[in-house]
């Protein structure tokens, strides 16, 4: 639940979140063995085909939303069902508020729905004077707690079976033991008079398929089917979004979704229920069945080009399961009602801007929730789509306001770098990095020493490093990014040494600026928009084979983001795809386009060193095997390590804005490092080299942080 | 179509994972002897070596106290031959057999005694067609449910029983099921614990020959 006023009461709720041991231990514990379950649910099957089917299923319902609701409507109605449709939560609430009174229910038993907890329906019951049960165990757990749920699947994963022990007590009146599976049992039989006592159950449904009015559950625990079967009235309420053509696309989505969620293959159950069955608590021996659909806003979504992706979800709650972010602080700090990165969109959407506003920043960026999406939304991209809309509604803060007009110029941007060089130099003591920070940076930047603008930024020194090519094959278009050209000059000149005497043509077109991604990620698209399109210009793909660039959050921003960024954008809209496939990492580069082999590489054994996959390179790119195989051909003894491709921490602008994630984030990586033995890492992304070595700085300075460049430079053979 | 045998071993390797016990069975009289000697030598309450033993609140406990004395397998939708038969091989081992009330059984009986519609091996998941509130309830509220699946009726993937699924759902009302092993949660700490509202154990016994009813689509 989200209650923070304002992004300070929310780091504040944050900070509490991350002194709770048992929590990230559970996260931890779970973050680990999340990725092995579904890889083996998966196994011998290709995930991406299978959620491709998914994406084409569910974009095809989407399309036709509404002309599924009749048909639905139609054949459920014939099988003797009252099909209702609620524009509202509010309107959702009162609908079966109105059914439970008109037959005369007392007690209601519910099944797990997260478009119930989306219409907080419990409360509009109870405030009727109803008895209402969940009995799901985790939400069961969760309703005696009168708290909601901390994840989609298991939503009482934020607790120890101490705490379910204590609570259990109290309902049983009688001391329970800590042990889960007598916990489980003691569940069973409570809840098994509920059952027995209930005049009315409450589902949700997984599918509503359209061409017989059938509702799909799926479930684990069997609860749901006691639900729908022992009392004498039924009432599921369903999103719209779960409107489905055919049991062969709800098929299609339960190949994945079993999968995704848990690493089942299949759930226990999958009920499909056509019509009011017969029903022996039924006064007339047939079972009272109510559908409730619920717009809340889903069909103004399905409708907007941009957003009705958000509708494919089928609550897997995947996308929480790898957020490194999620990891650190559990669902009730990282979503209101539906928790992980769908939460931080769903929230805006159907609790409203201000539950949103805190959460939407609180998006590292890394992908990883993107890269396992069951239905392939693109999640970081609406995220930061809306908090940029936050922010044209409620205002951009001046920090923001402030970056957006610098980085949209880039002569003062780069004047204000030059001028940071001078202004710094009390900070630095003379050594590479800032010593002590100035105030604007400075508050809880701790725990990292972060870097000098360096004395030359490599635009001054390219005249004399450019390298010389009498046979060109290929022409290049070297891409800086602002780090490495002002902060890291070192690392491109690394690469000048790798690169040299190939015949290649390296340009570095000096009216290139920021890639503009710290734009998107603050939330300022038009200045984000303004500066693709002046790096657009000064890389004219027209002129080059490729455009190359060390920085993997550049180059991901460009390849995937320009092309959206620059929709529309009339002849920009051509030239920018053309720019999107000339962009390739310097990992890349070299293993496939330059095809270095061991021959161009020193004889002897190299140091054990030990690898970082940035996220916007392995994920953001796809590129993971051209670095590890580099570095094994340059003669380094490779120590691969645990979670090498989970985020380091620092997100840009995210790590400014959270700095105590960023430095828990920071610490679990240094120390999958440390148990490699490496005392020398690699990655293939300045930011990343930023963090890392500001980090290992901080602890010591035991472990030396080097891009790919720098150590491929320290091996290859001159020519 | 995959070979017959193939489609069985998969199915049983497959709901074995899920821990469903599977055995092959030549006659539906040996899968009579399986139930009731199942039933003869499972503990009287299968809950007492988790739960029974915890002390309940008192309506609950109430519930519990109603749970009969005697040995109960629930076999609804069973041919009412076969029922005959079936009854019995239970009435030598002093077990009473039912066809219906299971209502007035919630605290639970001992074992549910189905024939399965369909099996799905990719997946070792049953269908169940249970229109029959009788039925479902057998397969919900059995410490244990014991469900025959004829080899014949196995199918490589779900997408082999869509046809199946539209045909009831078409004549509706239609409440069909797909199980795959025993109910289970992992709410607490992640921990999988096996009988939380339904089943304990899910045994398959696979059928050599197909005599009994089932659906035909």
């Amino acid at each position: 639940m989200q209650d923070a006023r304002d992004l300070k009461e929310y780091r504040a709720e944050l900070r509490e979140a991350l002194e709770n041991d048992f929590l990230r231990q559970a996260m931890d514990k779970f973050a680990l063995a999340y990725p092995v379950g579904r890889a083996k649910a998966f196994t011998g099957m290709d995930p991406e085909a299978c959620i491709r089917d998914v994406v084409k299923a569910k974009d095809a319902s989407i399309a036709r939303l509404d002309e599924l609701y009749e048909e639905f409507k139609k054949n459920a109605e014939a099988a003797g069902v009252v099909v209702h449709l609620a524009k509202t939560a509010a309107e959702a609430n009162t609908i079966i508020g109105r059914i439970a009174i008109d037959n005369q229910v007392k007690k209601i038993v519910k099944s797990k729905s997260m478009t119930a907890e989306e219409t907080h329906l419990n409360r509009h019951l109870e405030a009727l004077g109803l008895e209402v049960t969940e009995t799901d165990l985790g939400e069961w757990i969760i309703q005696l707690r009168r708290e909601g749920p901390t994840h989609m699947v298991m939503p009482a994963i934020h607790l120890s079976r101490y705490q379910v022990a204590d609570l259990f007590s109290e309902v049983a009146k009688q001391k329970q033991d800590a042990d889960i599976d007598k916990l489980v049992k003691v569940a069973r039989r409570e809840l098994r008079r509920k059952f027995a006592e209930a005049d009315m159950g409450i589902s949700g449904a997984n599918f509503a398929i359209a061409e017989t009015g059938t509702i799909g559950i799926v479930t684990n625990e069997g609860n749901g089917r006691l639900v729908t079967t022992l009392p004498r009235v039924h009432v599921a309420l369903v999103g719209l979004d779960k409107l489905t053509p055919s049991f062969h696309d709800a098929l299609t989505v339960l190949k994945v979704l079993p999968r995704n969620a848990t690493g089942q293959a299949f759930t226990s159950y999958f009920t499909c229920i056509t019509g009011a069955s017969a029903c022996g608590s039924a006064p007339d021996g047939k079972k009272k069945m109510h559908i409730v659909f619920l717009d809340n806003g889903r069909r103004g979504m399905a409708k907007d080009p941009l957003f009705s992706e958000v509708l494919r979800c089928i609550r897997c709650g995947a996308c929480a399961n790898v957020c490194p972010v999620y990891r650190m602080v559990g669902g009730h700090k990282y979503g209101h009602v539906y928790i992980g990165a769908i939460g931080l969109i769903l929230t805006y959407f159907f609790h409203g801007r201000d539950k949103a506003k805190n959460l939407v920043q609180n998006c590292i960026n890394c992908g990883a929730c993107k890269a396992v999406c069951a239905s392939g939304i693109d999640l970081p991209r609406l995220i930061k789509e809306i908090h940029s809309r936050i922010q044209d509604e409620e205002g951009h803060p001046l920090s923001s306001t402030l970056l957006a007009a610098t980085l949209k110029n880039r002569k003062l941007f780069h004047g204000l770098l030059r001028a940071a060089r001078f202004a710094q130099r009390p900070a630095t003591g003379g050594t590479p990095y800032l010593r002590h920070l100035p105030m604007l940076f400075s508050k809880d930047q701790g725990f990292r020493a972060l870097p000098a603008i360096a004395a030359k930024p490599f635009r001054d020194m390219w005249k004399d490093l450019k390298p010389t090519a009498r046979n060109p094959r290929l022409k290049v278009a070297l891409f800086a990014g602002c780090a490495l050209d002002f902060v890291y000059p070192e690392q491109l000149a690394a690469a000048i040494e790798v690169l040299a005497g190939r015949d290649i043509e390296v340009d570095f077109p000096m009216d290139q600026s920021c890639c503009g991604l710290p734009l998107q990620m603050m939330g300022e698209k038009d200045a984000s928009r303004s500066v693709a399109l002046q790096n657009l210009t000064a890389l004219d793909p027209g002129t080059y084979d490729y455009v190359l660039t060390l920085c993997a959050s550049c180059a991901s921003h460009i390849k995937h983001s320009y092309p959206q960024i620059l929709e529309g954008a009339g002849g920009a809209a051509v030239k920018v795809q053309s720019l999107a496939d000339r962009v390739i990492d310097f990992s890349s580069f070299v293993r496939d386009v330059l095809c270095l082999t061991a021959e161009d590489f020193e004889a002897g054994a190299g140091r054990t060193i030990a690898y970082h996959a940035p996220c916007h390179l392995c994920r953001g790119l796809g590129v993971t095997e051209q670095p590890r195989a580099l570095l094994k051909t340059s003669g380094y003894d490779y120590a691969p390590g645990a979670e090498e491709d989970v985020c380091c921490g620092f997100g840009g602008t995210f790590s400014m804005k959270f700095p105590e994630l960023s430095a828990a984030l920071l610490e679990k990586k240094l120390d999958t490092v440390e148990a490699t033995g490496a005392t020398l890492l690699a990655t293939d992304c300045p930011g990343c080299v930023m963090q890392l070595r500001g980090g290992a700085e901080k602890r010591g300075g035991k472990i030396e942080v080097k891009h790919i460049a720098e150590v491929l430079a320290a091996r290859v053979k001159g020519r | 179509m995959q070979d017959t045998r193939e489609l069985a071993r998969l199915m049983q390797e497959k709901a074995e994972l899920v821990s469903a016990k599977v055995s092959t069975v030549a006659k539906i009289e040996d899968a009579f002897n399986y139930a009731a000697d199942l039933c003869a030598t499972k503990d009287a309450c299968q809950l007492l070596f988790a739960g029974c033993a915890s002390p309940l609140s008192s309506p609950a406990e109430e519930l519990c106290e109603t749970k009969a004395p005697e040995r109960i397998i629930a076999a609804p939708g069973l041919d009412p031959e076969l029922f005959e038969q079936f009854a019995a091989v239970c009435e030598k081992q002093g077990i009473s057999l039912l066809s219906h009330g299971l209502r007035q059984k919630l605290a639970g009986i001992d074992i549910g005694f189905t024939i399965a519609d369909y099996g799905v091996a990719a997946t070792g998941s049953l269908v169940q067609s249970s229109n029959d509130e009788e039925l479902r309830l057998a397969t919900m509220i059995s410490e244990f449910h014991v469900a025959v699946l004829p080899i014949s009726k196995i199918r490589a993937t779900s997408f082999d029983v869509e046809e199946a699924l539209r045909g009831w759902a078409k004549d509706a009302p239609a409440y069909t099921s797909f199980i795959t092993g025993a109910s289970r949660t992992a709410d607490i700490e992640r921990v999988l614990a096996i009988g939380v509202h339904g089943p304990l154990e899910l045994h398959i016994l696979l059928l050599e020959d197909a005599p009994c009813k089932t659906h035909e689509i």
